[in-house]
Formats: structure tokens, C-alpha cells, sequence
């Protein structure tokens, strides 16, 4: 969000009416989506001065039918908005990902033959890309550098583009794991459907399938969590009680994705009890410390996960 | 108590054998009516529980209001019903769809489909110097989105904010974390009045604050 503080080198910015004139419709609708400004000013009195409205009225007037038409139609288009295309969207960032930090050790290796200050990693390759290259070898090694660096770009503006598209596609899922688990787990899953119909035990551990086949297998121990591992309420849990931070996490997942995938509302309750349970779970590690040695996990299991 | 403290356009009015908070528009959302008047439910709305426990709101009707987390629409519509021109911030598409049915026949309420967070995204739209902000967003940071809007109250503007204690922290006694909302506020807003909202609205504090 340091988009709101200074940046101001897009100008003081124009009202949504400029530049438009008071026919083209569509073009005022875009503005009123896509534009921006650094800093609100008098619309209505600029307006009627730069004679886009007769009046402050017949400005309030125009206001009223492109917000109404520009919103319905931003309002259709984002719940359109569809969960394939962010399962696209994530797999692409892992490619990226994966591929740019590989071409980053080919180059960083190549560049350490030629240069003496290159440094390893995605960072070392944008530093080489910058450089003058000396002849065809230095040419290529240079120009291999910036390829690295146009990909963690590209990685980067996918991050951005999960980021707005998965609270469009999912609201409530979005909010509760964040934009760029909730696109995991849609993905994974193969679609917001799919991941609706699951089991919350599934969902659990999503991510996590060879330790599931290696236990369904007898092999070993049943994984207590798949991919939600990254989420903040199971990670900064104790170990002791991360099975349970998983399997209340993981009730409440599943059933933000149906809300998401068979209403598309906002559920506050949701997030509301999922916080409760987790602070209670982790009030135990709490307790433990005060009754010190009471023989560990005494608590009732009544978790009762949704 | 008496209804001075009700801005115009905001009345008592007998609907349903109730006396009830009302405001006069198209209906919205399935309230009962009764002469055009709509009952504005205060269980419902952070601003109508703030009207029914007599806050020292300074509307008096008829002001620019800029409203952020408009929803569908419930309060909102309220708002336009008594105030000028209003603009309504919300982030959700779902809701939005409701919050533009609810605008298309007032015409001097303005929806927008925004983050309230950041405000460069519609300071193209909504214009300076506004009366009063309402705001009642159900996220993390609540003053820190109060703040980054005050750029578009006036120096005498008033804000009117819910703060919803469990959109922090719900291990945090609520006490604690109003406290660390306020302090927050201060930054940019002189506070003028607060309330808990409880009897309506459990958790949450009423804020009435002015810019610094």
C-alpha cells in the first residue's frame, strides 16, 4: 500500500471527467474504474469550469449515471472473473519462480568466469545484466543475466496479478489464507468447485500427497498438514499443537470455498470463529506454561472442526 | 431523548406499531415502510446504533459525505437519503452488485467498487473537502484507513467510525485494542466523542473525530 504515501511523480492527477468529452460513455466509465489521482480536489467546480457540466447539479447528474454503469459493469466482469484463469496465473508464478532461479545459478556461474565482484542469485543477475559487456562472451553472459532478470519481473507482476484477482475469485478464501495460498489451494485442487467438494480433511493436506501415499501405504505416519503449512496460524503454532491449528484451519478453509463457490458473499462469522478457535488453541500454550508438567496435551480433544 | 441530535431527513416514526428510526427512499434491502418513511434498523447499521445512543454526530442533512464500506448498501442508502451528494466505497464485488441497485435510484449517491485503503484509486472520483466520512470496514487496520482518508475531509469535516474490536485482534481484550486504534487516529484526527456500541453491536466503538 505505499502507493497512497508519495509517488508523485504521476502528477497532481486529473478528475475522471478529463479528457472525455460528456458523450463518450464508455470512455468515462473506464476512467472512473482504472483512473487515479494523488490528491482529491474540487471535481464538480473543475468540471463545470472545463465545461464538462453546465452546473454542479448536471455534474452530480453525470456522476450518478457513469459510477452506477461503471461499477455494475467492473462488479460483472470481477465476479466473472474465473478461477481457471488464476489457476493459470499460479502455475505460471511457480515456472517463473523455478526457472528464473535456475537460469540465476547458470548465469551467476558463467559471470563469476568473467567478472570478478558477480554475486550469486536472482539479485547477482540483475547487477550483471546492468554491466557493459567486453566481446561476444561477456555479450552473451550479459544478455543470458537479463533474461534472468525479465523472468523474476515477470514472476513479480504474477504475484501482483494473484494478489488482485484471487479476492475477486474467492472472497472469502482469499481473506482467510491470503490471495496467494488461497490460488494454491484452488489450484491444487483443480478449480474453485473441485475444492469446495472436498473433505476439510483433504483440504488438510492438500500439498502434502507423498506423505499421505507413504502413510496410506503403512509406511509412515499421517501428514498433519499439506501446503496450509505456510499459513501464519499453523507456522507460528507449537508443534504440539499445530495438528490442531491445521484441522480447525483447514474445517474453516473448506467452508469459506463453498461460501465462495455457491454464494460468492462475504461470511464475517467465518472469520470471526476461525480467529476464536485459534486463539483458543493457542491459549493452551498459555496454560502449559503456568501448570508446568501437567503430562502435556491434557486438553479435551473437542475440537468439533465445522 | 430528544430528536435534536438527528440530522434532517431523520425521524422518528411510528412503522409497524414501532417507533423507529426512519429515512425516506425507495426501500432497500426488505424493511418495513410506512408512508415512504424506511425503518432504519440500528442492529443492522453502526450509524443508526450511533444515532439511537445520541452521538454528537454534526450532521444536520443535506452534507457531502464520503461513506467507506458501503456493503450492500444497508446504511448507505440511509445516508443518501438525508445527506447531499455521497460517495460509496466498497471492496467486494458480491456486495457491490446490491450496493449499485441500491444507488441506481438516488441519484446523488455514487457507487465505486474500491479498496478503501487506497485512496488514490478513487481520489480521481471523489472530490475534496467532504462533510463527513462514515466508515464502517470490517478489516485489520481500521485507523490506519480513517487516516489515509482524512485527505478528503474538510478542516471541520466530522468522521464517524465504527471500530470493530475482533477485525484486529480477537485474543486482544477490546479495551487494549481501541486503545491502540485511537492512539492511531490521533495522528491525524482530534477524537470528540466515543461510545461502545454493544448494545447493538457487540465489540465495537463508536468514534466521533475531527482532522487535526
Amino acid at each position: 500500500m505505499t502507493d497512497t504515501e508519495d509517488d508523485a511523480e504521476a502528477g497532481p492527477g486529473a478528475g475522471w471527467f478529463a479528457g472525455g468529452s460528456s458523450d463518450d460513455q464508455g470512455a468515462l466509465r473506464a476512467r472512473i474504474a482504472d483512473g487515479e489521482a494523488d490528491e482529491p480536489r474540487d471535481w464538480p467546480g473543475l468540471a463545470v469550469d472545463a465545461g464538462f457540466a453546465d452546473s454542479r447539479d448536471d455534474y452530480y447528474d453525470r456522476l450518478h449515471e457513469a459510477s452506477v454503469a461503471a461499477t455494475r459493469e467492473t462488479v460483472r466482469e470481477r465476479e466473472r472473473a474465473d478461477d481457471q484463469q488464476l489457476v493459470h496465473a499460479v502455475r505460471a508464478f511457480d515456472d517463473c519462480e523455478r526457472t528464473a532461479n535456475e537460469l540465476a545459478e547458470r548465469a551467476a556461474e558463467w559471470a563469476g568466469s568473467l567478472f570478478d565482484d558477480a554475486e550469486p542469485g536472482i539479485e547477482g543477475a540483475r547487477a550483471v545484466a546492468e554491466r557493459e559487456p567486453d566481446g561476444e562472451l561477456e555479450r552473451r553472459a550479459v544478455s543470458l543475466a537479463s533474461r534472468v532478470a525479465d523472468l523474476a519481473d515477470e514472476r513479480d507482476a504474477l504475484a501482483e496479478t494473484i494478489e488482485r484477482t484471487a479476492p475477486a475469485v474467492a472472497p472469502n478464501l482469499a481473506e482467510m489464507a491470503g490471495p496467494e495460498l488461497a490460488a494454491r489451494l484452488i489450484a491444487l485442487a483443480g478449480g474453485l468447485e473441485p475444492l469446495a467438494k472436498k473433505p476439510s480433511g483433504t483440504v488438510q493436506v492438500l500439498g502434502a500427497e507423498d506423505a499421505l501415499f507413504a502413510h496410506l501405504s503403512g509406511r509412515a505416519p499421517s501428514p498433519k498438514h499439506g501446503i496450509i503449512y505456510t499459513h501464519e496460524y499453523v507456522r507460528n503454532t507449537r508443534p504440539e499443537d499445530r495438528g490442531s491449528a491445521a484441522r480447525a484451519l483447514a474445517g474453516k478453509l473448506t467452508l469459506a470455498a463453498r461460501v465462495d463457490h455457491y454464494s460468492g458473499e462475504r461470511r464475517e462469522t467465518l472469520h470471526e470463529e476461525l480467529r476464536e478457535r485459534m486463539a483458543t488453541i493457542r491459549a493452551r500454550a498459555e496454560e502449559g506454561k503456568d501448570d508446568d508438567g501437567s503430562g502435556g496435551d491434557t486438553t479435551a480433544d473437542a475440537e468439533g472442526d465445522a | 431523548m430528544s430528536d435534536s441530535g438527528l440530522p434532517a431527513g431523520v425521524e422518528r416514526r411510528e412503522i409497524d406499531g414501532e417507533t423507529r428510526l426512519a429515512t425516506r427512499g425507495p426501500p432497500v434491502y426488505g424493511e418495513p415502510t410506512a408512508d415512504g418513511w424506511r425503518a432504519w434498523d440500528p442492529e443492522r447499521s453502526k450509524l443508526g446504533g450511533m444515532f439511537e445512543l445520541g452521538f454528537e454526530t454534526g450532521l444536520s442533512g443535506g452534507e457531502t459525505v464520503l461513506y467507506l464500506g458501503a456493503a450492500s448498501g444497508t446504511t448507505v442508502s440511509h445516508v443518501a437519503d438525508f445527506a447531499g451528494p455521497t460517495y460509496a466505497v466498497e471492496f467486494a464485488p458480491r456486495p457491490a452488485r446490491d450496493l449499485v441497485e441500491a444507488a441506481e435510484p438516488r441519484e446523488r449517491l455514487f457507487p465505486l467498487l474500491k479498496d478503501a485503503r487506497t485512496p488514490r484509486r478513487y481520489a480521481h472520483v471523489v472530490e475534496r473537502d467532504v462533510d463527513a466520512i462514515v466508515q464502517d470496514v470490517a478489516t485489520r487496520g481500521q485507523a490506519e484507513v480513517a487516516v489515509r482518508n482524512a485527505r478528503f475531509l474538510a478542516d471541520d469535516g466530522q468522521l464517524l467510525l465504527a471500530i470493530k474490536a475482533r477485525s484486529e485482534d480477537v485474543t486482544e481484550d477490546p479495551e487494549t485494542v481501541f486503545e491502540g486504534a485511537l492512539d492511531r487516529l490521533r495522528e491525524a484526527y482530534e477524537i470528540l466523542e466515543t461510545q461502545r456500541l454493544d448494545r447493538f453491536h457487540e465489540d465495537h466503538l463508536g468514534v466521533v473525530a475531527t482532522p487535526r
